[in-house]
């Protein structure tokens, strides 16, 4: 598929901010891009992308965002902020912006910045890790990410420090950055012991058509854990490529929740490698979609040491005529003895147009292992119909009950109760249009 | 109260309900006993309106109206509970919050006033005492990892919240241990009013010592094959099914 359109864009990049940065930073960029160039969009004769065409994508230009300080206010922004009490940082339009952010409050010894900052203070840290769990070679959306870098975050939790409030990362986009393509990038390296709970979401407002292409690097070192939660909702025209690439060492805990309602084509990726023994990954999601939206989740965990557990729980609401995906991998190399993995994903249809296509596949190269898949699609359940109705519960409000309740069971492992709420509150209003108290 | 007339009822094609005719009158219990496949739980999710079940001949008549008409909510609406004999779970809602929406979709249908979930805690303060239920169960989904026992407890929690004046219970004792049976048949007991039936289908007869029947009717084969007093269920329970089906197996 055609990529030209970026090499233009890719030039007025380079020599226009984009060569700034220490001085590898221009050549991984430049590689990037080339390697982009080479490898085109992914098609669905890909493995990975058989169900997505990214035609969408590949067929439009998208500009680069003009710079340029937003006019929005922290009262524009305040129903994406879900606590106003955590830790933030808020990006408009793929800019960082300080005066809508308020990070102060962190313990001291937790280093968080943009990237931009953290490559003038610490270019040969941010140089050991960035780019090393994103590879590119045979990642497309990644490589354009590479390619276009220029403004992130970096999070550094040294080691045994426990960051007890969430650190809310938000995107924002609205109708200024209509037609153009940003490409936030997010490192995140949790030393030995160290805790976060990380919440990255991704809102536009208004319905301005736009490309976010967001790929993250999260390291844990022994025995750390983090709770990594993206909430995309992003403007029902958008178009939503992010993905996340996790390593855990010894010990370490890594739980995922992605919830997914917007964008008109989004595609989720979360792969995580299981370096050390004991390790745990939970990688978790919800997506509710309508009309002709298109939503894919990628699931890849790698067991490559003894006695980890993995635990994946993947829902899906599908009204209209909408498309949902799921493809979730599990490789057990052979020394991944005692590996322990389970993965269940379930879809509802609310209309006879909907569909959703699932694809588990397990890879299983060691014998002392306990792996199952399991994937369910369907309707409502009939029994628990009548059951509502029995009880004086009109028909429509005992369909609006269960498609919740088939919500709320994977809801509730969000473990940050205001994010929980919010999300309970959201998905309940919209199938109920009644209040939840 | 309920009159039913020569009911068939079949379910995917085949026939299960042959021709049931019975009369229930306001303030009274009936007895719905007999061997398992003979119809029993049929009957009782027909009068509740599942949609499984095809009435192919027949009527039903309820407060003067026919309850073959009216979909299940609406009979619910108007007064007519069924006790499950498997109570459906519902993760990720409240007892607290479906307990509610049922009081006031019923309260809505007679035009009266919704309550609000602080008047709502109130009245099921006392409801909860007469299940002997914590009321910590109000915050637990819906029957969901519930015991059996606490399922059933459920459904008669429901049923003095509903105050149905036709109540059916289907199969409460199964799965009962003599504790939770004790409580279930005493509240059914409290809840009973004189302008309100009860129809107890039960395939043994423990239940029966703790809720006296008026009337006992056996079925078999989709039929009644005996009606008779509360005797009738201590005889049952002495001889077994045996005596009564085979003559009439046919």
């Amino acid at each position: 598929m055609t990529t030209t359109h970026f090499t233009d864009q890719f030039r007025a990049f380079s020599a226009n901010g984009g060569g700034e940065g220490p001085v590898w930073l221009p050549a991984m960029r430049k590689a990037a891009f080339d390697r982009f160039h080479a490898i085109g969009f992914p098609t669905t004769r890909d493995e990975d992308w058989h169900f997505t065409s990214v035609t969408p994508i590949a067929e439009r230009t998208f500009k680069s965002m003009k710079p340029g300080a937003t006019a929005l206010t922290l009262h524009d922004i305040k129903p994406q902020l879900i606590d106003e009490s955590w830790h933030r940082l808020v990006f408009v339009n793929g800019r960082f912006e300080p005066g809508l952010s308020n990070f102060a409050g962190l313990p001291a010894e937790v280093h968080v910045s943009t990237l931009s900052e953290a490559l003038k203070a610490e270019p040969e840290w941010v140089k050991k890790h960035l780019g090393v769990l994103a590879t590119f070679d045979r990642a497309s959306f990644t490589a354009l990410n590479t390619a276009f870098l220029q403004d992130g975050v970096v999070i550094r939790v040294p080691k045994g420090v426990v960051v007890e409030e969430p650190l809310h990362i938000l995107h924002i986009t609205d109708g200024l950055a209509a037609g153009t393509a940003v490409h936030p990038r997010l490192l995140v390296v949790a030393e030995a012991l160290s805790q976060l709970i990380l919440v990255e979401s991704f809102a536009g407002l208004g319905t301005p058509s736009y490309f976010v292409n967001a790929v993250a690097e999260v390291t844990l070192g022994s025995g750390a854990r983090v709770d990594h939660y993206k909430v995309q909702r992003e403007s029902p025209e958008a178009f939503h490529v992010g993905t996340v690439q996790v390593s855990q060492g010894r010990d370490a805990a890594y739980h995922s929740f992605s919830f997914a309602a917007g964008a008109q084509l989004s595609r989720t990726n979360v792969y995580t490698k299981l370096l050390g023994a004991g390790g745990e990954a939970r990688l978790n999601g919800l997506y509710i979609l309508d009309g002709t939206q298109h939503a894919d989740h990628q699931t890849f965990v790698e067991h490559l040491a003894e006695s980890c557990a993995s635990r994946e729980l993947y829902k899906g609401i599908l009204d209209g005529a909408s498309h949902g995906v799921f493809n979730g991998k599990v490789y057990v190399d052979p020394v991944a003895q005692k590996t322990d993995g389970k993965q269940t994903n379930k879809a509802l249809l609310l209309s006879d147009k909907a569909k959703v296509d699932t694809k588990p596949q397990l890879e299983i190269f060691a014998d002392d292992v306990k792996c199952t898949h399991g994937a369910t699609i369907g309707k409502l359940d009939d029994q628990a119909l009548f059951y509502l109705k029995s009880r004086g519960i009109g028909a429509d409000n005992a369909r609006s009950l269960l498609t919740y309740a088939f919500a709320a069971e994977v809801l509730e492992t969000i473990e940050v109760d205001a994010l929980r709420l919010e999300l309970e509150r959201a998905v309940f209003e919209r199938f109920t249009h009644l209040r939840l108290e | 109260m309920l009159k039913i007339k020569d009911l068939h009822a079949s379910a995917a094609g085949k026939e299960i309900l042959k021709g049931i005719t019975l009369t229930v009158n306001a303030g009274e219990v009936h007895a719905i006993m007999g061997p398992n496949g003979s119809g029993k739980s049929t009957l009782a999710q027909v009068i509740a309106g599942h949609p499984g079940y095809e009435v192919t001949s027949g009527t039903i008549e309820y407060d003067g109206k026919d309850l073959l008409d009216m979909g299940a909510e609406e009979r619910a609406q108007a007064g007519v509970f069924l006790a499950f004999q498997y109570p459906v779970e519902i993760p990720g809602v409240t007892n607290a919050y479906f307990l509610r929406a049922a009081y006031n979709e019923i309260r809505k249908s007679r035009g009266e006033e919704e309550v609000d979930p602080i008047e709502f805690l109130d009245i099921m303060e006392e409801k909860l005492k007469l299940v002997e239920m914590d009321s910590s169960m109000m915050q637990r989904s819906v029957n969901a990892g519930f015991s059996g026992g606490e399922k059933k407890r459920n459904e008669i929690l429901q049923m003095a919240v509903l105050a149905p004046k036709l109540a059916v219970l289907d199969e409460t004792d199964s799965g009962l241990d003599i504790d939770a049976l004790r409580i279930v048949a005493e509240g059914v007991n409290k809840l009973k009013r004189p302008d309100s039936a009860t129809i107890v289908v039960t395939h043994y007869q423990r239940l029966l010592n703790h809720i006296i029947p008026d009337q006992v009717h056996v079925l078999a084969g989709g039929r009644i094959v005996r009606s008779g007093g509360k005797e009738l269920a201590h005889e049952l329970e002495a001889k077994g099914y045996d005596w009564l089906t085979e003559p009439v197996g046919a």
